[in-house]
């Protein structure tokens, strides 16, 4: 940094010193912002649960066909890469702070690896289902054509695809910060003393694995069927 | 002459040398205001200009200027410009910006590269609203609540204002974000919650229903785009879905909205009723936690809109009840303000006759709220000209008049001068009277059964339209005469001090007027209440070199 920001000195009347907090270099409410954000992304996902749980009420059996065709072998894989990808996140920020800054990058570079890895049976899963004429746009997917799913089917493929792409694309949103967060880290903009950047950016995988804790059961494992599931057709 | 914040600023990227550059960079708060205000009352006169077309419109039952469909535009432009781009971001983007960090002695927001890309973000946002204007079939013709099945029938463009709905929503949430930690972090040394002006407990409570409810537009606008685009009926009972979804995920945002833009009007007023009575405020600590209970159980009020779409009788008596509650904590804000005027020596200027007659329009827009809460009285007047009037007197009649009134009152802080207080006061006159002519008959043809939304009507309601159009005519003076009284102040007023009202607060401690880019020369330590007067005198003195107290 170029000029150190040195705080400011407030005086009572009793001519104690009091140190000003300025914005500058403000590590608790750098947290703080992005907590208050992540709460927003807890409201946002959770109206979209609120809305796929009043349906499953309206078409209870549709759902559990519906999710019973679902692939739980994919699914659990990417849930159990979320979550160690969530400890290799959160291992690497301990490096960080104990000083550590190789074991560190080691481990965004890790993270990296499973968030792809995620992605990529995330598409396989999808091109599944889009083989067997399930996804967004398809004439299956709406109401009225020759071979149209049920009411319930539809809704609950279409939160499936909203929710698990949202989902997707904080993945993929979290890649790109974690690419800037090495960048950050080469050019020692972030450092064992300075870090709120890793601290806020290790703060959203964990938001992006948990929303995936609640996606995962409430999709895939509702209904009983085969591990591998197929997708919706009825056999 | 000490350079002000108009003569410096800092800005987001680079240092640029126009002006005009450095207008459109500033990271400083106090600007970022006053860039708000200034494109927010170009839409405010555009929304007034589609309300007076449609007053014109029903001036005489059948059709005369404008037909049915573009009415049906008309007022839904007329609302989405007022709620997303004036009034749900008016006080706190204006307000919060400018005066928010003065009142806690901090130098700026606690992100203040944010408050610009926040600033700018609203830009687009309006920006894609006013656009739809001229793409495919034009402006919503939905309401501004924009009801499922026929928003999503209809070949207008609600899509995109939903889009723009949610940029705003953004825009919205990060002002929130910032101000929250801003509050949080930024206090001078010593001033405790309950040493914070109320105004910043009004910002506050206001962040939090900004950062809680607005994602909840950001979903319903998703489940929007998966009915109009891929078919998947979410929102059509045809399709399986449920409309009245739609409406609930609605008003779980739009009900606390309305707390959103209400909070710190209160906070405004809060200010000036203790300033111009020159008394310490009445019960500082029940109206500071009033703010924050409005705010609590203004979130579970929402189904008082659904009481004739179908929802569980038991559910609509909680809703009934719910909401006579929350009208608990505004009247203890009203007996606070009246006990706080109580043998104080009050100071008719123009700021404290807005804020009085607010106090008479907010009650009337209050009180008429509580009688459609009931849910007897509101199957008879949902969709009537009374509920159109009970909105209008509570929200232009409450939160814009607040807004009005804070104008009135920071102006000589934002520019330096004073205006003609002779002229102001004129103006607020024409106001009141206006507005008063304007919506009062609204009630009563609401109460005989006249509709909203229709552009025609039955000749036995023509007596109710021809007053309200002289209201109309009378209060649009009154607007222009009161901007004009502003622009003649800003360019030719007096010079003003830095404390022309004998106020208390941190943001009458300034060293100039306008303050300079830093506000206060050093951060004062705060050992002291928000508004202490002694016999009529500020009893707190600084030294504005050292800002030490030197009473």
């Amino acid at each position: 940094m170029a000029h150190a920001y040195v705080p400011e000195i407030a005086t009572d009347r009793e001519g104690n010193e009091h140190e000003v907090q300025g914005w500058q270099d403000d590590f608790y409410g750098g947290k703080l912002g992005f907590w208050l954000f992540m709460l927003t992304e807890v409201m946002m996902f959770g109206g979209m649960f609120l809305a796929l749980a009043y349906y499953n009420t309206l078409h209870a059996q549709d759902y559990i066909e519906a999710s019973a065709s679902l692939n739980r072998l994919l699914g659990g894989t990417n849930t159990v890469i979320l979550l160690v990808s969530a400890l290799t996140m959160g291992l690497g920020l301990l490096k960080m702070r104990a000083g550590d800054v190789k074991g560190a990058k080691l481990m965004i570079w890790a993270t990296i690896i499973l968030a792809t890895a995620f992605l990529v049976i995330k598409g396989f899963e999808w091109r599944a289902e889009y083989n067997h004429g399930v996804f967004l746009g398809l004439p299956a997917m709406q109401p009225g054509n020759e071979g149209s799913l049920p009411f319930g089917k539809i809704l609950f493929f279409g939160m499936y695809f909203t929710m698990t792409g949202l989902h997707g694309l904080h993945i993929i949103i979290g890649i790109g910060l974690m690419i800037w967060l090495l960048k950050r880290i080469n050019s020692e903009k972030v450092t064992p003393d300075h870090h709120i950047l890793y601290w806020n950016i290790a703060l959203y995988w964990d938001i992006v694995h948990l929303i995936w804790v609640f996606v995962f059961p409430y999709y895939y494992m509702i209904g009983g069927g085969d591990i591998v599931g197929g997708v919706a057709h009825g056999h | 002459m000490s350079k002000s914040y108009f003569d410096e600023t800092h800005c987001a990227i680079g240092h640029p040398k126009s002006t005009f550059m450095q207008w459109m960079l500033t990271v400083d708060h106090k600007r970022i205001g006053i860039m708000y205000a200034a494109v927010m009352f170009t839409f405010f006169f555009v929304a007034v200009a589609t309300a007076v077309l449609m007053r014109f419109e029903l001036f005489a039952p059948g059709q005369q200027f404008i037909d049915g469909d573009t009415f049906n535009q008309a007022f839904t432009l007329h609302g989405v410009i007022m709620i997303f781009l004036f009034v749900i971001p008016g006080i706190p983007a204006i307000f919060g910006n400018i005066v928010m960090p003065l009142m806690i002695g901090a130098k700026d927001v606690s992100f203040p590269r944010l408050n610009w890309f926040t600033f700018w973000l609203y830009i687009l946002g309006a920006a894609i609203a006013v656009s739809s204007l001229w793409v495919g079939d034009g402006f919503a013709d939905t309401g501004w609540t924009f009801y499922a099945p026929y928003s999503l029938n209809t070949g207008t463009n609600v899509i995109q204002t939903l889009v723009a709905a949610f940029i705003l929503g953004m825009a919205s949430i990060l002002t929130g974000l910032n101000f929250l930690v801003t509050i949080h972090r930024l206090r001078a040394p010593g001033m405790t919650f309950f040493k914070m002006p109320l105004f910043v407990w009004g910002i506050y409570a206001t962040a939090w229903i900004q950062l809680l409810a607005t994602p909840v537009v950001g979903i319903t606008l998703v489940l929007a785009i998966l009915e109009k685009y891929f078919g998947i009926g979410i929102f059509d009972p045809a399709k399986g879905g449920d409309p009245v979804l739609f409406e609930h995920l609605f008003w779980i945002y739009s009900h606390p909205a309305v707390y959103l833009m209400i909070l710190p009007a209160f906070g405004i007023m809060s200010e000036i009723i203790p300033t111009f009575s020159r008394k310490e405020i009445f019960g500082y600590r029940t109206i500071a936690l009033s703010s924050a209970s409005i705010a609590g159980i203004g979130y579970l009020v929402w189904g008082h809109h659904l009481y004739t779409s179908g929802m569980a009788d038991i559910a609509k008596t909680v809703f009934s009840f719910l909401t006579f509650f929350v009208a608990v904590p505004t009247g203890i804000k009203f007996y606070d303000w009246v006990a706080t005027m109580y043998q104080g020596k009050i100071v008719l200027s123009a700021p404290m006759i807005w804020a009085l007659g607010t106090m008479i329009t907010f009650a009337i827009g209050g009180l008429t709220g509580v009688t459609i809460t009931m849910i007897g009285v509101d199957i008879h007047l949902q969709d009537t000209y009374y509920s159109v009037a009970h909105f209008h007197y509570a929200i232009l009649g409450g939160v814009v008049f607040l807004l009005f009134a804070g104008m009135h009152y920071w102006f000589p802080l934002v520019t330096g001068r004073m205006y003609n207080e002779k002229h102001a006061k004129i103006a607020f006159y024409l106001n009141f009277v206006g507005f008063n002519l304007l919506w009062f008959p609204m009630f009563i043809a609401g109460y005989y059964g006249m509709p909203r939304r229709y552009f025609d009507y039955l000749p036995e309601f023509q007596i109710y339209h021809q007053l309200s159009f002289y209201g109309a005519l009378i209060f649009a003076s009154g607007l222009i005469m009161m901007f004009w009284v502003f622009y003649k102040g800003w360019t030719k007023g007096e010079k003003a001090t830095p404390n022309p009202w004998n106020a208390t607060t941190l943001e009458w401690h300034l060293p100039t007027s306008p303050p300079p880019l830093e506000n206060h020369t050093k951060v004062p330590y705060v050992d002291f209440n928000p508004y202490e007067y002694h016999h009529g005198e500020p009893v707190v003195k600084f030294d504005y070199e050292t800002m030490r107290r030197i009473d």
